[in-house]
């Protein structure tokens, strides 16, 4: 539509094809490339095997997947609760209120990760609550940060979410608690899947929180990830790191079949 | 009526003020302890990482907003087949974690990676010359590929509203496509850029995955600093001041960015 002639287009698509597989395609592509070789040392790699999967499937590989999935799955499940009822909770105050509280609930977005880490660190070290050492501590942490993201894309759906529907099955003389459950939630079910995803997806992947407070028995994969490429294991770290997402994109899969399903409700 | 409205409220702010609230408190404190500024503003390496950090996060937004603007305003009105999938391709990229993009340069300009092994084949030399990875340019080049799509989701959504009405009578008066770009589609596209832009800057001063694997003793920017402060050298105070100065500076910088994001009503 911008470009008529036919050469015009052709330069935008060359362009774009020039900047965009290099920097876009080709990083995941080489991480794939190399998860399945032994060795990096021409243009291409070589020595095909698959003994980094198998390595990456048992053992301390296979425990920091599993301790990254219940690690997402409860900071997804807890975050979503504290987000949604934060989100209902501000909505039905007033506009200064809500503004308070959205504020309060957005800023561990803007403060950086490891500062969270260490603000975690900090606080749980110390004997009233004690949780440092523990996974506890970890899965807190991860709460802290997706809790924002959650809390966002809540708020957003209830600010689209059409006042009527509740308007009309209160003056029917539904409950509040009614209307919440059997009205609200099921209309905001779409989001809340897709928040869920956001905040599975993020858990999965966080790194600088984690390195400030994991405890030995409690080792995330992008943390083996990272002492797998530290020592020089860039081969079993890709592999690693596509086993991570893979576990992340199956994830926003499920989660996207059950938003669709629920959106022709 | 409205006071059970505020003790609904109470829970999650309970709950959050603890978790969250309560530490942060602590950070402030502990990085009061007499003299902790002064040694930390006095020393060198944190002047360094602070000189670092902005300048990389600056440099980064820039690139990510060329290179994110000039690829959305492709997908967006120059359409080709598969446009649709790049945009998924885009939203699947932004789901994960950016350490996966450093890792991928290691494969790709590392001393032993393909850039270099290529250089190798063809001229005979023993070894390659692309060894910037470890340096600020390495996190640059990083920081650019992994955020560009940040950049991208606003543009995109801001373009696929624009009436594309606007662009037809232009280009019917005569306009060259630059023209069009420059006079049509910038000044709608600002709101989208400023919003994206700011958000890339907050996210690239709090970067911390990508320094990390990047492994380069000569780059270290103030996450990197507060971790090895914190962790590696067990010196809290100086970690709590530095983590401070990083806080004020995203935290600023993101009140800005919902405003500007508020005003393009994104």
């Amino acid at each position: 539509m911008l470009v008529h002639s036919r050469t015009g287009k052709w330069t935008a698509w060359v362009l774009f094809t020039v900047l965009f597989v290099p920097l876009f395609a080709l990083p995941l592509l080489v991480i794939l490339a190399a998860s399945f070789s032994t060795h990096w040392s021409g243009a291409f790699p070589s020595g095909p095997t698959t003994a980094h999967y198998a390595a990456a499937v048992r053992g301390e590989s296979l425990q920091a997947l599993t301790t990254s999935l219940v690690t997402a799955v409860t900071a997804s499940v807890v975050a979503l609760t504290v987000g949604t009822w934060a989100a209902l909770a501000a909505a039905a105050l007033g506009k200064k209120g809500k503004r308070v509280l959205d504020a309060l609930f957005m800023l561990p977005v803007a403060v950086p990760s490891v500062v969270v880490g260490l603000a975690v660190l900090v606080a749980f070290s110390q004997p009233p609550m004690l949780l440092n050492g523990t996974r506890w501590i970890v899965i807190l942490a991860h709460t802290v940060l997706v809790t924002a993201f959650a809390h966002q894309s809540v708020s957003a759906a209830l600010r689209r979410l059409d006042p009527m529907y509740e308007q009309a099955a209160a003056s029917l003389g539904a409950r509040p608690s009614y209307v919440l459950l059997r009205v609200k939630l099921p209309l905001l079910l779409p989001s809340l899947t897709a928040a869920a995803g956001l905040c599975f997806a993020l858990s999965m992947g966080e790194l600088s929180a984690t390195m400030m407070l994991y405890p030995p028995d409690w080792m995330p994969l992008p943390v083996l990830i990272f002492t797998a490429t530290d020592r020089g294991s860039l081969f079993t770290g890709s592999a690693l790191a596509v086993v991570l997402m893979a576990a992340t994109l199956l994830a926003l899969l499920a989660v996207s079949r059950i938003r669709t399903r629920a959106s022709y409700r | 009526m409205p006071t059970t409205v505020w003790l609904w409220a109470l829970p999650p702010v309970a709950v959050l003020a603890l978790v969250f609230l309560y530490p942060l408190a602590l950070v402030v404190q502990e990085s009061l302890a007499p003299g902790a500024y002064a040694e930390v503003f006095a020393s060198a390496s944190f002047r360094e990482a602070l000189v670092t950090t902005v300048w990389l996060a600056v440099a980064a937004t820039v690139g990510c907003l060329v290179l994110g603007f000039v690829l959305a305003l492709v997908i967006a009105f120059v359409p080709f087949p598969g446009g649709k999938a790049v945009s998924k391709f885009i939203d699947v990229f932004l789901s994960f974690p950016s350490f996966l993009i450093t890792l991928a340069l290691l494969f790709l300009y590392g001393t032993v990676g393909m850039a270099n092994g290529i250089w190798t084949d063809v001229t005979g030399d023993p070894a390659g010359p692309f060894r910037f990875l470890t340096t600020p340019w390495g996190v640059l080049l990083a920081e650019i590929t992994y955020f560009t799509p940040f950049v991208m989701r606003p543009l995109l959504a801001a373009f696929s509203q624009m009436e594309t009405a606007q662009l037809e009578v232009a280009s019917s008066l005569g306009a060259r496509p630059l023209r069009i770009v420059r006079q049509v589609i910038l000044p709608e596209a600002l709101p989208a850029l400023a919003a994206g832009g700011s958000l890339v800057l907050v996210m690239c001063l709090n970067e911390f995955g990508i320094v990390l694997f990047t492994g380069a003793k000569g780059v270290t920017t103030l996450p990197m600093l507060v971790y090895s402060k914190a962790i590696l050298e067990s010196d809290y105070a100086s970690a709590c001041v530095v983590a401070i100065v990083n806080v004020a500076l995203s935290v600023g910088l993101y009140v800005l960015y919902r405003g500007v994001s508020r005003r393009a009503g994104a």
